[in-house]
């Protein structure tokens, strides 16, 4: 009698590590559901849109540019594994408060607002003219970009390599754009121009230049290749 | 037959008609004439009789998106009498560089599109007395607000870098011919305008030290 209590006694101690086992693994494999990997994300403002056209000259409207570039470089970055958050898929007139409540929801690595003018050359990139803050538990929505002002610096110089590499011609500047300036994240302002490089056809009008898809599709691919380098840059850091 | 009445009462609402057309008449006229008069007592363009003082204008060029030093020489109203109307014609000649069917950076409005520059003490930031005494005395710092045009808001070209520059030219022109002006606001017909012309924010108050850039360095 005493030798089979025991042996049951064993059994079933052995049927509690069993069990014990199996929940522990499952329990392990429902943290790894519920804890995914952090995704990279990359918010694309295509700017204007609606009744605000941005600037126009005849057909040329800059809210169908800026809405065509944002749908071009999602496309590649999507392509790359990267998510991408858009403030608009189509022409509809979104507030700039709206557009910052979806950055700054997607606590994304880098945020691009796009803009395209018929004045100067090239490509302008524009960081925000707020003076640098230190990360605060509470930052006052005008001023959100201030910490994040020298990560905004740093993508605005990953962007201009890219597309000097590219054989584009880049200004580089500081401005006071509200869109950008309540941006919680690595925001630069990316304002398409007429070509200026020595290859571009000097006798086309600055509105065929912007229309060119050639020209749009180099851009967007320049662009595209600085977020993937600005990933492998930055990758981990999430906060100013 | 016409009855006598008919006519004479006709004759008498055909003079009232005349007589009533030549009043109006006059009267738009001389409407016409006191607005011109009430814009011509402003001085948009600086006085011929004043000495010409060499002037330092940041000009600015869509190029590169710099800013440069071109050094005038303008008559000027005194510093000390009008230093409002000095910054006005300053200002003025700088957008009239703009206009110039040559600019580098075009902008068209001209000297018309700075309506008036007011000088105000800068606003508290520190309250300490010896602080208060400077913002009180004549060599304290000045706010400068300018209040452009609509039409010169309107016809703007649109693009964050020539509306960029347009604000930093006028900032960094004001600080390099006024010192004392520490700061700037703009206004557009007297009002405050969310933007420029879609990009450049006008609800900020803009420090011409911040618009001053290295040589020849975009801003």
């Amino acid at each position: 009698m005493a030798g089979g209590d025991g042996r049951r006694s064993r059994v079933r101690g052995r049927k509690s590590w069993v069990v014990v086992l199996i929940w522990l693994s499952m329990a392990a494999l429902a943290q790894a559901q519920t804890a995914p990997a952090p995704r990279y994300t990359v918010v694309l403002d295509a700017a204007h849109g609606g009744a605000d056209t941005g600037g126009h000259s005849g057909a040329w409207l800059e809210k169908d540019l800026t809405l065509a570039l944002s749908v071009r470089l999602r496309s590649l970055l999507a392509a790359r594994g990267i998510a991408v958050v858009t403030t608009r898929e189509n022409d509809t007139d979104v507030d700039h408060v709206h557009r910052d409540e979806l950055a700054n929801h997607a606590n994304a690595q880098a945020c691009i607002s796009l803009h395209a003018s018929l004045s100067g050359t090239g490509v302008h990139l524009f960081t925000s003219s707020l003076a640098p803050a230190q990360p605060a538990r509470f930052q006052p929505w005008l001023t959100a970009q201030a910490p994040w002002i020298n990560r905004s610096l740093a993508l605005a110089g990953v962007l201009n390599s890219a597309l000097q590499h590219a054989g584009l011609g880049v200004t580089l500047g500081r401005t006071a754009l509200p869109v950008v300036d309540s941006m919680a994240c690595p925001a630069v302002a990316v304002e398409l121009s007429p070509e200026g490089s020595a290859s571009a056809p000097s006798n086309r009008s600055p509105v065929d230049s912007l229309n060119d898809a050639d020209y749009q599709a180099r851009v967007a691919e320049a662009l595209a290749a600085a977020i993937v380098e600005w990933r492998s840059q930055s990758a981990g850091a999430g906060q100013p | 037959m016409i009855p006598r009445y008919q006519t004479v009462l006709f004759v008498v609402l055909l003079a009232a008609s005349v007589a009533m057309t030549v009043l109006l008449w006059r009267q738009l006229d001389s409407a016409h004439q006191r607005m011109l008069e009430g814009q011509s007592s402003a001085p948009t363009q600086a006085p011929q009789v004043a000495p010409a003082e060499p002037a330092t204008l940041m000009v600015a060029s869509d190029a590169d998106g710099s800013l440069q030093p071109r050094v005038l020489s303008l008559p000027l109203p005194s510093l000390e009498a009008n230093p409002g109307a000095r910054a006005r014609a300053i200002l003025g000649r700088l957008l009239d560089l703009y206009a110039a069917p040559d600019s580098a950076h075009p902008v068209p409005g001209g000297a018309a599109s700075v309506e008036q520059v007011f000088l105000l003490p800068e606003p508290a930031n520190d309250p300490s007395p010896e602080s208060a005494n400077d913002r009180g005395s004549q060599n304290g710092p000045e706010l400068a607000v300018v209040n452009l045009s609509g039409s010169f808001a309107a016809n703007h070209p649109s693009g964050i870098e020539t509306e960029t520059l347009t604000v930093l030219s006028i900032c960094a022109t004001l600080r390099a011919n006024l010192p004392r002006i520490a700061s700037v606001r703009f206004l557009v017909d007297g009002q405050q305008l969310d933007t420029l012309a879609g990009h450049a924010d006008l609800t900020r108050t803009y420090l011409t030290s911040q618009a001053v850039p290295a040589e020849g360095v975009a801003p």
